[in-house]
């Protein structure tokens, strides 16, 4: 059997006293779309940056395609890359989507797009740009190539760090509140792209407070509370049949 | 003195005001631009996680800023040659030139500033955009290279140019040592014709022309560099 494109065990992470995660369990096998939930604080994000070490556990495992991340302690107890090559080659296979899009502002979009795959897996400009322009069609801002990122609305820029982050073909995705930063009116173009990669195939862990969408869009929940996951199941066992009280009380505050 | 007599002054002494502003310019334009190169790896160091790497800037800048230009300048052109090890070595035939004096101690003292304005631009690069390139797969130096520098010079570009005009009007203090910058001639020429507010009139509004060159070659720069453009709305 193929291994899963992304496992996580058993981590952990704090800040300072502070417990963020109390030993998280995750796996996503190809194709899935896994959306995670959970009210404010209770370590979404940092479950999503320390799966591609933007943070740094404190304990557990993570595989990218059973390939396992090589950690050490550090002094201050966290875990650190032993070796960064293998890291910097991991982090590329996982493509990571932020709540503020971070696109570059000295660059165009079209820059923005191949600059990574030239810088880090080596690609021609040409083969870049031709690469480049395919997923600016797919997210719908191929007439916006050489604007710059200030010139485009909220919601082309997320598109756009969408397509800066395909353009590096990763194994999974992970989204950080995509649409959270933005105007109502922008929210929905952002999550036609996201909907049309899941038809795709693409595997996905998708942080969210875009209930509807989740529940369509995804073949797995997972219901995190104060650091650990409360809830796991199939979009219909965690919205209409939750088992725990606390998952019980976010969905009917979240209809 | 008529208007006549004033002209004619002028005029004669034009040539050697022109040299004088030449030389300003060869001064403060080396010292500037070898000084940003100093400034590169003082300033990346200075912004260093590690207070080992930090120590040395923090201690180089501290000295360069906290002291006056013309005091630094009067330690090396008359400081050093006390020293018997200095005027053996084989730097002696450029430190007891008063121009080559001038232009270390010029570049030595912008590319503290330098040093600093790229350290504020550097840690003023969003830490999100500095994610982004991580998430990618760049390594840190590839982060630092396509990433991080050419976002900070951009940030920091304003500031610099400001330095640029800064160290122009700083560089008058190298008359002191002998040097005929625009200060030099100006001087030269009072102590000659006796004639002052006038010169230093003249002196003035060189110095002013010089600062427009020096705007306009930032803003040019600005636009090539679309500085406008990058800037987060
Ligand atoms: N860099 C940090 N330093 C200290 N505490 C942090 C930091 N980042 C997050 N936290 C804390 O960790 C907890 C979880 O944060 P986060 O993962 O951002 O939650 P979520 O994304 O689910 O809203 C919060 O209590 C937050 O205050
Ligand atoms: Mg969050």
């Amino acid at each position: 059997m193929t291994p899963p494109a992304l496992e996580v065990r058993n981590l952990h992470k704090r800040y300072g006293d502070l417990e963020v995660l109390k030993g998280v369990d995750l796996v996503a096998r190809d194709g899935d779309v896994i959306s995670i939930l959970g009210s404010s604080g209770s370590g979404k994000s940092t479950l999503l940056r320390c799966i591609n070490l933007l943070e740094n556990p404190h304990a557990g495992q993570i595989l990218v395609a059973g390939e396992e991340m090589k950690l050490k302690p550090s002094r201050d107890g966290a875990l650190v890359a032993t070796d960064s090559k293998q890291i910097n080659r991991l982090r590329a296979r996982v493509g990571f989507v932020f709540q503020s899009f971070n696109l570059w502002p000295h660059m165009s979009i079209l820059d923005n797009i191949i600059e990574a795959p030239r810088r880090v897996l080596g690609h021609s400009k040409a083969d870049a740009i031709a690469a480049a322009e395919l997923f600016l069609e797919k997210v719908g801002i191929a007439d916006k190539r050489h604007a710059f990122p200030a010139q485009l609305s909220g919601g082309q820029q997320q598109r756009a760090a969408i397509a800066r982050t395909l353009a590096m073909q990763p194994q999974v995705i992970l989204f950080d509140e995509p649409t959270s930063a933005l105007d109502p009116e922008m929210v929905q173009e952002v999550l036609n792209v996201i909907r049309a990669l899941a038809e795709e195939g693409r595997t996905m862990l998708l942080v969210t407070h875009e209930m509807g969408f989740a529940r369509h869009v995804s073949n797995q929940v997972v219901f995190l509370h104060q650091g650990q996951v409360e809830e796991i199941g199939t979009p219909e066992e965690v919205f209409d049949r939750p088992g725990s009280e606390r998952c019980k009380q976010f969905m009917s505050s979240h209809r | 003195m008529t208007w006549a007599e004033r002209w004619a002054l002028l005029v004669e002494w034009a040539p050697q005001l022109l040299e004088g502003a030449l030389l300003t310019l060869e001064l403060v334009g080396i010292a500037v631009i070898v000084g940003l190169f100093f400034a590169i790896p003082l300033g990346l160091a200075r912004a260093s996680r590690h207070w080992y790497i930090r120590a040395f800037p923090y201690t180089y800048i501290f000295f360069f800023r906290g002291t006056p230009l013309l005091l630094q300048l009067f330690l090396v052109y008359y400081g050093l040659s006390q020293f018997e090890a200095v005027r053996d070595s084989m730097f002696w035939p450029f430190l007891r030139e008063p121009y080559w004096c001038a232009l270390i101690i010029m570049t030595l003292h912008t590319a503290a500033y330098i040093a600093e304005i790229l350290r504020g631009a550097v840690q003023a690069v969003p830490p999100g955009e500095v994610e982004a390139a991580r998430a990618l797969g760049m390594s840190r130096r590839q982060a630092l290279q396509f990433i991080i520098m050419p976002r900070a010079i951009r940030i920091g570009l304003p500031a610099y140019g400001n330095e640029v005009i800064l160290m122009l009007k700083a560089s008058a203090v190298v008359y002191t040592i002998t040097l005929m910058d625009i200060m030099g001639v100006v001087r030269t020429i009072n102590s000659r014709t006796y004639q002052f507010e006038m010169f230093f009139l003249v002196a003035g509004l060189i110095y002013l022309v010089v600062t427009i060159l020096f705007t306009q070659l930032f803003k040019l720069v600005e636009r090539w560099l679309k500085v406008e453009a990058s800037r987060k709305r």
